[in-house]
């Protein structure tokens, strides 16, 4: 029997022939990438030994520039960390900030058939480089960054396979809210994405799904390898790399089809991500205090343009406060170049320099208590954005922006027809 | 630390996540002062009614979401164990991580009604209803991992080797 792409690279990293689902694996990690979370002080535990200096990447991303005195301590403490072994790869406020998984993919620091791991629960973002990825916690990565290794189980792995072309005003993130929908938590399962539609995907539309596996509770989620993918890395890196596909026999616990071009737009209802989908429809007509457009999952040019195509000539309901962060200063200027920046800002959204933001619920768009938000961001957790009594719904960009010109839940098929 | 833990029980649903364990927005706070914070948006005052050594039984995907240290808020307020449907795969982590027991045990809302007294056998991963005398075997800890967290999880160890500083 075969494996998957999973189970290859478990295999190859903890130097075994094959491994199974079951299995307590040893693996060499490839990249360590520390987030500002990892330094708040009362968490934080000075490293008297990194070997590998090379091996870590370090990202300022949830609270960026910090607004008060202990997140500027956080940051300090990082600063030095930097300091002190000399690390290359940190991205601290300025040309090269971002949230960690932009960062990522904007660097090329995830290549097919490595590993990489993280402290933000969202990391499993660079599986769309055929990369094994995943967060862990925070021990964790003082575990991998200094002595090189960390474990795993083996889950099964659940495997799903696009078709179709996603339909207009329809996006991968209406792709995810039918998936997590429909089949809810896959707690202690890998997911693998692959066929056709990915002709038809780009990189950014394909990491808004191995962003949100999180969400499913997936362990690792992973692409199949394509000419985009290999031509995203090498437009970016020079390094050598393996492309890892899944073996014809794998063992799957399921194989599940996805006809993108049978989507609709759909939102989530507030509290829970899994199990709580309808369409846009159900909840049209919801009035909004706050909108938001960012995060890992929709941050990215792609979403940005999207978003201004709806708003372009409009102006945001008066009622509604529209937030939009660009998931890194790259994207940011990207857009800027596009005209994209000036767009929103004449419609009356709100554009803020690159970082988690408001999805995280503790900077720059606070939910007060009662309101109601619609977010294109990674949660809708009761508390996630601010006061345990704010409602949140989850959407696309495209659904954000048109229930913001509106001041109510709107399906975006009325403004991108 | 025995690993054979006998107390009364408190039940949670499923998809419990971690934004409930620790609120947004707390993330500056001792770890003893994040713990009194667990729950509060969905069972307020739960903190207050728990006695230390209760034990938790809870529905499928508990621990969902982000990464913050949710099992160190349990251990920290004296939880005896999480004994759940499924767990996340990241809160799972950080049971091992912060030495806070925990175990997957399909059928286990079934088995016990709130308040009744449990018995978790970690060594071989029986669960006891003892008040209704009825019993299931949960999916007992690799014995890596159950090794890893009877030492007091990761920080220990990476302290006796030198390679971090101890929490000042």
């Amino acid at each position: 029997m075969g494996m998957t792409i999973t189970e290859k690279i478990l295999a190859r990293k903890s130097g075994q022939a094959k491994v199974s689902p079951g299995d307590l694996v040893t693996v060499g990690v490839d990249t360590v990438v520390f987030v500002d979370t990892m330094f708040v002080p009362t968490r934080w535990r000075k490293i008297k030994k990194l070997d590998h200096p090379e091996r870590v990447v370090v990202v300022l991303d949830h609270r960026a520039p910090v607004p008060d005195r202990q997140g500027a301590a956080t940051h300090k403490i990082a600063r030095e960390f930097v300091d002190q072994y000399g690390i290359e790869r940190f991205h601290d406020i300025g040309y090269d900030q971002g949230i960690s998984h932009q960062v990522v993919a904007d660097h090329a620091y995830a290549l097919p058939g490595s590993l990489l791991v993280c402290s933000d629960s969202h990391t499993g973002s660079a599986g769309v480089f055929n990369c094994l990825a995943r967060g862990v916690g925070v021990p964790d990565v003082f575990y991998a960054a200094t002595l090189g290794e960390t474990w795993f189980i083996v889950g099964e792995t659940i495997r799903y396979d696009l078709s179709g072309r996603l339909p207009r005003a329809v996006t991968m993130k209406d792709a995810f809210l039918q998936i997590a929908g429909r089949y809810g938590d896959h707690t202690n399962t890998n997911v693998e994405y692959g066929g056709s539609a990915l002709a038809h995907l780009s990189i950014s539309a394909r990491k808004t799904l191995t962003t949100m596996s999180t969400e499913l509770s997936a362990d690792f989620a992973i692409f199949d390898p394509d000419d985009v993918m290999c031509e995203w890395i090498r437009a970016r890196r020079p390094d050598a790399f393996e492309c890892f596909y899944p073996d014809a026999d794998a063992k799957y616990k399921a194989v599940r089809q996805v006809d993108l071009g049978a989507l609709q737009p759909l939102v989530a209802y507030p509290d829970s991500v899994v199990e709580n989908s309808q369409p846009v429809a159900a909840a049209a007509g919801t009035r909004i205090d706050q909108a938001f457009v960012g995060s890992c999952a929709n941050g990215t040019l792609e979403d940005l343009a999207l978003t201004a195509e709806v708003v372009r000539g409009k102006r945001v309901d008066k009622r509604v406060r529209f937030i939009v962060t660009p998931a890194s200063q790259a994207v940011y200027r990207a857009a800027s170049e596009a005209g994209i920046i000036s767009t929103l800002a004449n419609a009356g959204v709100v554009v803020t320099n690159a970082t988690c933001g408001a999805c995280g619920g503790t900077h720059m768009g606070v939910l007060g208590e009662n309101e109601t938000c619609i977010t294109s961001s990674t949660r809708n957790f009761k508390g996630r954005m601010g006061e345990t009594s704010a409602r949140i719904f989850m959407g696309s960009p495209a659904t954000v922006a048109a229930s913001a010109i509106r001041g109510v839940i709107t399906d975006p098929r009325e403004f991108l027809q | 630390m025995s690993m054979i833990l006998e107390a009364r029980v408190w039940k949670f649903p499923d998809n419990i996540n971690t934004d409930l364990i620790i609120p947004s927005g707390s993330i500056y706070l001792s770890a003893a002062e994040q713990a009194k914070l667990a729950f509060k948006a969905n069972r307020p005052g739960w903190v207050d009614d728990m006695r230390p050594g209760d034990i938790i039984v809870a529905g499928k995907n508990f621990g969902m979401g982000s990464s913050r240290p949710a099992a160190r808020s349990l251990k920290m307020l004296g939880v005896g164990c999480v004994i759940a449907e499924s767990i996340n795969g990241l809160f799972f982590r950080n049971s091992i991580n912060y030495a806070f027991p925990a175990m997957e045990c399909p059928g286990v809302m079934a088995l016990f009604n709130e308040g009744d007294v449990a018995q978790v056998n970690f060594h071989d991963g029986a669960v006891r209803n003892l008040t209704a005398g009825k019993s299931i075997t949960a999916k007992a800890l690799p014995a890596k991992l159950l090794d890893l967290l009877q030492a007091g999880g990761i920080y220990p160890l990476l302290e006796q080797k030198g390679i971090i500083e101890p929490q000042t």
